[in-house]
């Protein structure tokens, strides 16, 4: 009996600790998360017809050093908490960073992104909820950046930083 | 060879010791509690000007239960690397009614504040950058919620 017990609490002592290095280091360095939905679609979760939305879900490497500094750069792919509801997290590439002058799609408007705020968008333009909905987005909303594509083993690449080409602007 | 062994040994328990240590403190101030110095003038008279230290929670931010009238700390929109302290005047579906400049006269300006926002104002209206200035801000931008003033001695009790 004794025995048993010392076996239970050494067993949950050493699954605590596990715990708060897991935790420690998803939140600090990097963590991995699964993506779900079409929005940033060819670059994560590209539609495929052959196979159930479960398999197909991509999985990326959510880097967490660059919230020490707040500096994210044209093109990275981000994820935030969205600013209507702080439970959902939304995935994007970054378009503008603060002082950038970004030129809203389908539209003839041209928005300063304010001092700590940049402007994101989905690569799927048709199927995204982005900033040409929600307007710019505080930094501070910033959670993550991706990296690398992780899962599944076919798809695993780096996650290039570029923007894409219908939104390089002539000046 | 077999001491060289024995010490490296050693220098990795300690090395772990370390390690666990840390990530102790680490969830603890990000998940439980953590203390903070809180500066400036846009708090007055409810915190002081020279700085206090206050006990901060982030339980109920991540259970959406903070409300309006409570104390937060709120990560800048202008800077992400700065956070203030402010006080939580009316969350999402309210209408705030607020001064346009308190130095010039009592015209006043009502705005809504906008689904998953909420609007933050400092208790010093004279001296405070707050949702005046900046509009509402997004709830996720919520760092804690401050309960507790531990400094100055004479002012040791719970803050609401």
């Amino acid at each position: 009996m004794g025995t048993y017990s010392n076996f239970l609490w050494s067993l949950a002592k050493k699954s605590l600790t596990a715990g708060l290095i897991a935790v420690t280091i998803s939140d600090r360095l990097a963590s991995i998360s699964p993506v779900h939905g079409y929005s940033m679609s060819p670059t994560l979760n590209p539609k495929t017809n052959t196979l159930p939305e479960l398999f197909s879900r991509d999985y990326v490497l959510m880097e967490k050093l660059c919230l020490q500094r707040y500096r994210f750069s044209h093109g990275d792919v981000v994820a935030f908490s969205s600013p209507e509801n702080y439970k959902q997290k939304l995935i994007k590439r970054i378009i503008g960073l603060p002082g950038d002058w970004v030129a809203v799609p389908h539209s003839y408007d041209v928005v300063r992104v304010p001092e700590g705020h940049c402007w994101v968008e989905g690569d799927n333009s048709a199927n995204s909820k982005d900033s040409r909905s929600l307007g710019p987005i505080p930094l501070g909303l910033i959670c993550g950046r991706a990296t690398h594509i992780v899962w599944p083993p076919r798809r695993i690449s780096k996650l290039e930083s570029r923007i894409p080409q219908s939104r390089l602007s002539s000046s | 060879m077999r001491q060289w062994i024995s010490a490296a040994k050693e220098v990795l328990e300690r090395a772990s010791t370390v390690a666990k240590f840390l990530c102790w403190i680490h969830v603890t101030d990000s998940y439980l509690l953590s203390s903070t110095v809180v500066q400036g003038a846009s708090m007055l008279p409810t915190l002081n000007f020279a700085g206090d230290v206050v006990l901060t929670e982030h339980i109920s931010q991540r259970l959406g239960k903070v409300g309006r009238g409570d104390l937060v700390l709120v990560r800048s929109p202008i800077d992400p690397n700065k956070i203030l302290t402010k006080r939580i005047v009316g969350m999402e579906g309210d209408t705030v009614t607020f001064f346009a400049d308190p130095h010039l006269g009592d015209y006043t300006i009502s705005r809504e504040v906008p689904k998953g926002h909420i609007w933050i104002q400092g208790d010093n209206m004279y001296q405070s950058r707050d949702s005046r200035h900046f509009g509402p801000l997004p709830y996720g931008l919520i760092q804690g919620k401050v309960f507790f003033r531990v400094w100055p001695p004479h002012a040791f009790g719970s803050l609401s």
